[in-house]
């Protein structure tokens, strides 16, 4: 075996890493980028389950923003919808009572009674699941960009539905929506004074889902959703039931999407049709690819940076054209992403300036082996 | 018996391919199944374990019905594919292409030893990239993830293909030693003389249908195998 960092001191780095950057940016007097940090951690999330779905699984998903939206929109229509309208109901005075429900006052002041949060979370990842297995389970036994045909229309049809309903506030969206309290004294909003807080949360969160999935896609699914990816008549012919895999991975990663679209709905109180857009599911797709697809830990970081970069504005009004180009540039150009690349470039760099008799116990494996393990070196080299 | 097809119909859309054949392989066999290109012999295996769905007939594997199963489920009934082209998960260790193999096995980790005795050099190459192997050796990488089912027979879709006439004789060789060891083979192959010399019988496919069957011995002197690969006008224009 090659000489590399182990997973748990990767992690160890990544989580001292992530806990640093808030004081990094307070010495900076820059505390106010932790918002949009916050945000695309959230974002991050959503690319990270696409990483399963596109680079072990080998499907194209052009739907994960509506899953988002699903996601957001189930958590911000029950946790803004008033239950105290129907007074004729006869469990009202029982479920005013239990901890189902919260009573507050809305943006104007009234008292309103909602769902609680929690009730919202768990019907928003039911209605997903529901939702990822209908649209998968046919596209799935296809071969092909079904899926991605597929997702594609749905995405659009979610688009569509929100903009003409009422109760999801057509073009306007949903605002007034509470704060989460997660208990153990932790809260999910958008308050300034929560700000640092709300930034661990993101990345314990997506740290914890990143733990998950290194797990995953190390075990015996992972390899078959990897000889999936390959060859799917060979790993077919291998005792592999390989549509229901690739419905799992599916189902999966719509999941994470969902969830991140209930909390960053909480956290910014609001959400907006705009997120279930064609566009913000190319986008998704854009940063898995610049992320390198299979690797777990480039789709993060480069996620969460096009991400900041993004809702920093430094793209201007020139953002989805920035993300659009950076596609095909990585279709053209890079098909592996440009971190594998760019991580063998500094390999060869590094071999140069070793002694050539000096050669490292990975000297058997050929330099021009296949992609995917060279994003094992840039796991080594970028933890 | 150990696979026993009856009457098998399959093909693609509305063009059938294979028109109905039968044939069986008994246990402890080398069987060949021959013929030219687009003689059929791969969609009818494919049909056999399920890959492509059967329009008709009976497909018994020890005794038991699997027609109309998904293909990854005949993995359960002790029939392995070496699909054509040997479909080596190229992004993949060694090592992990054999576990895969033994997806099914709960005992793959014991297996993978004796697979490793059995390829030596499998165990050398156990961490480098199925991709980066030669073509000889992708073939007994085939082969050796096949085995990590513990499979009683033994599907092999054109071993040969693409391989040195050196090569091709090694892996002609281990089949017949995997027989010896109580293995059960149907090898499909163009390669007429190589599985001749090697199988128990054959039979001979010629546009979807068999149209000779025998002992390897007897086939080997059989003009009609010749002819099956040179199509009908063949006695008029080679003598």
């Amino acid at each position: 075996m090659k000489p590399r960092l182990k997973p748990g001191l990767s992690f160890t780095l990544l989580a001292a890493a992530l806990i640093v950057v808030p004081w990094i940016l307070r010495w900076a007097d820059m505390e106010y980028c932790l918002t949009q940090l916050t945000m695309s951690l959230y974002y991050a999330i959503v690319v990270l389950g696409l990483c399963l779905v596109m680079g072990y699984a080998g499907q194209v998903s052009l739907g994960h923003g509506a899953f988002f939206a699903i996601g957001g929109y189930t958590s911000a229509v029950l946790t803004t919808c008033d239950v105290s309208k129907w007074q004729t109901a006869a469990w009202l005075g029982w479920i005013k009572q239990s901890p189902f429900c919260m009573a507050r006052e809305d943006l104007f002041g009234n008292p309103i009674l909602t769902l609680s949060p929690w009730v919202a979370f768990f019907a928003a990842m039911a209605l997903a699941f529901v939702v990822a297995n209908l649209i998968g389970y046919p596209a799935l036994r296809l071969r092909g960009h079904y899926l991605a045909m597929a997702t594609l229309g749905f995405g659009m049809i979610v688009n569509k539905v929100i903009l003409g309903t009422a109760f999801t506030g057509a073009a306007d969206g949903i605002n007034g929506v509470p704060e989460w309290n997660l208990g153990l004294g932790l809260t999910v909003s958008g308050k300034r004074a929560l700000r640092i807080e709300n930034y661990f949360i993101a990345s314990g969160l997506l740290l914890l889902l990143l733990v998950l999935l290194h797990n995953l896609v190390r075990s015996r699914v992972g390899r078959a959703l990897q000889a999936i990816h390959d060859r799917e008549t060979a790993a077919n012919a291998m005792g592999i039931n390989t549509a229901l895999y690739k419905l799992k991975a599916f189902v999966l990663s719509a999941l994470m999407a969902a969830m991140a679209g209930v909390f960053l709905t909480h956290y910014t109180a609001g959400i907006g049709p705009s997120e279930a857009g064609a566009l913000k599911s190319v986008r998704y797709v854009a940063l898995a690819a610049a992320g390198g697809m299979s690797s777990l830990w480039g789709v993060t970081g480069m996620s969460t940076l096009l991400n900041y970069m993004s809702l920093r504005g430094l793209f201007g009004s020139y953002d989805n054209a920035v993300f659009g180009l950076l596609l095909i540039g990585i279709v053209s150009l890079a098909p592996e992403g440009p971190l594998k690349p760019l991580a063998r470039l500094l390999r060869r760099f590094v071999g140069a300036c070793r002694p050539p008799n000096a050669v490292g116990p990975d000297a058997a494996r050929p330099d021009n082996g296949p992609a995917r393990r060279a994003s094992d070196q840039t796991q080594c080299l970028f933890p | 018996m150990l696979l026993q097809v009856k009457n098998l119909r399959c093909g693609y859309g509305s063009l059938e391919v294979v028109h109905g054949i039968s044939l069986h392989v008994c246990a402890g066999e080398i069987v060949g199944l021959l013929g030219a290109n687009g003689a059929g012999k791969t969609s009818l295996l494919k049909s056999v374990v399920g890959l492509l769905q059967p329009w008709q007939g009976e497909i018994h594997v020890d005794g038991r019905p699997t027609r109309g199963q998904a293909a990854w489920r005949s993995i359960s009934h002790s029939m392995v594919l070496v699909p054509e082209g040997k479909m080596i998960f190229a992004d993949l260790t060694v090592r992990e292409n054999l576990l895969i193999g033994g997806y099914r096995n709960p005992d793959r980790a014991m297996q993978i030893e004796i697979v490793f005795d059995r390829f030596p050099l499998l165990r050398e190459r156990a961490s480098q990239l199925g991709g980066t192997l030669s073509g000889g050796e992708q073939q007994m990488l085939a082969l050796g993830r096949a085995l990590m089912a513990r499979p009683k027979i033994l599907l092999l879709d054109e071993p040969s293909l693409g391989l040195a006439p050196l090569m091709v004789k090694e892996v002609f060789t281990e089949i017949v030693r995997m027989r010896d060891q109580g293995l059960t083979v149907l090898l499909v192959e163009q390669n007429v003389t190589a599985t001749l010399q090697v199988a128990d019988r054959a039979y001979v496919m010629e546009t979807g249908d068999i149209i000779l069957e025998g002992n390897a011995a007897d086939l080997m002197h059989n003009p009609e195998v010749k002819r099956a690969y040179l199509g009908k006008g063949a006695k008029e224009i080679w003598e």
